[in-house]
């Protein structure tokens, strides 16, 4: 980046590449934590909003669309958990609205927002090369396996709530193979499948959004007159893996959550 | 050096191409199945629908981690071509 002149490498590199502040362990990529709290935010002002004026006679059109989606979220948790929890369903609508606004984020133009962070930047005095920012958050591997380890906890908690220590480690042993000499056996595969869930639960989420922002980025660089129709074609494409995850990613937490509520 | 930068294009193309050959086997055989039984009992369609994208969202989960990993070395792991 000495020469001025900006390369291909140099954009797609510039694109993925997190605001981070700190080092080493202690980073922090600011700009993922903003962008989540805000979509965060959005969402519970949102539905606030409309839960405070709820108008059961004549519902606008807002309402309408925040019945739908609390509607959605009730029938999939009564069809798929079958416990006793208050907890379940709001935070399955929790993790629902929260992934799909923070991978909408996605459809935004690539460059917009990171050249309004690179004109605030300039003025503020920085160079505007090193003025970084990833507005999906859903594209850092943070966020998403810290929406996966908050999932986890929840997962052992309630199992062992529901079972007790003794009967959470009876578990772990004696499935699939029910004799005492192969319990070691049992251990190790079931503690192998009890962590592949959060790790393909941030994986998947992480891999798919990475991958279509990735897409974008590309597409950005093949000539003006290009991207208009490739943009489009992705995009539409993308239309349908945004919410597509965000149904996983919360279907997956359901399930995982009603198995860590039964007993057997 | 340039064996290393060669042994990286070959490697994101087997990781990429190895997942999407499983991943399409897998899905038309969830597909075929799907339009079987949406042919015999076509009342169960909408919920069948509604299994088989949770499936299908399972099947894509490795294949697209294989993307992610293979994108993020091509394009952010040294060495480059220059």
């Amino acid at each position: 980046m000495a020469s001025g002149e900006l390369t291909s490498k140099d954009y797609i590199t510039h694109h993925l590449t997190n605001w981070a502040v700190g080092e080493g362990f202690w980073t922090w990529h600011v700009d993922t934590l903003v962008w989540s709290v805000l979509m965060g935010l959005v969402f519970i002002f949102s539905f606030r909003a409309v839960a405070k004026k709820a108008n059961a006679g004549v519902p606008t059109k807002w309402q309408c669309a925040v019945e739908m989606v609390v509607e959605f979220i009730d029938g999939i948790v009564k069809g798929t958990f079958h416990g006793k929890n208050p907890v379940i369903a709001p935070l399955a609508l929790t993790i629902f609205v929260w992934v799909l606004l923070m991978n909408l984020l996605d459809l935004i133009p690539v460059d917009f927002i990171p050249m309004l962070a690179q004109q605030v930047g300039a003025a503020m005095g920085h160079d505007p090369h090193h003025v970084y920012m990833k507005i999906v958050p859903t594209t850092d591997l943070n966020m998403t396996v810290a929406l996966a380890l908050g999932v986890f906890i929840l997962m052992i908690y309630y199992s062992i709530k529901m079972k007790g220590i003794g009967g959470f480690i009876k578990e772990l042993t004696t499935q699939p193979f029910n004799t005492p000499w192969l319990y070691w056996f049992n251990f190790i595969l079931e503690v192998v499948a009890l962590l592949a869930k959060p790790l393909s639960l941030a994986l998947r989420l992480f891999g798919n959004m990475y991958a279509g922002e990735l897409i974008f980025i590309l597409i950005a660089m093949t000539g003006i007159y290009q991207i208009f129709g490739l943009h489009f074609v992705w995009a539409a494409f993308h239309l349908l893996v945004i919410p597509l995850q965000a149904f996983i990613f919360t279907m997956l937490t359901v399930v995982y959550l009603s198995m860590a509520h039964e007993h057997h | 050096m340039e064996l290393v930068i060669g042994l990286k294009y070959i490697a994101v193309a087997l990781l990429i191409g190895l997942g999407a050959l499983g991943t399409a086997i897998g899905f038309g055989t969830l597909g075929g199945k799907f339009l079987e039984s949406a042919a015999r009992q076509p009342e169960l369609a909408p919920s069948l629908q509604g299994k088989m994208f949770i499936v299908a969202g399972l099947i894509d989960a490795i294949a697209m981690i294989g993307v992610a990993i293979g994108l993020y070395m091509l394009f952010a792991l040294a060495p480059f071509a220059s």
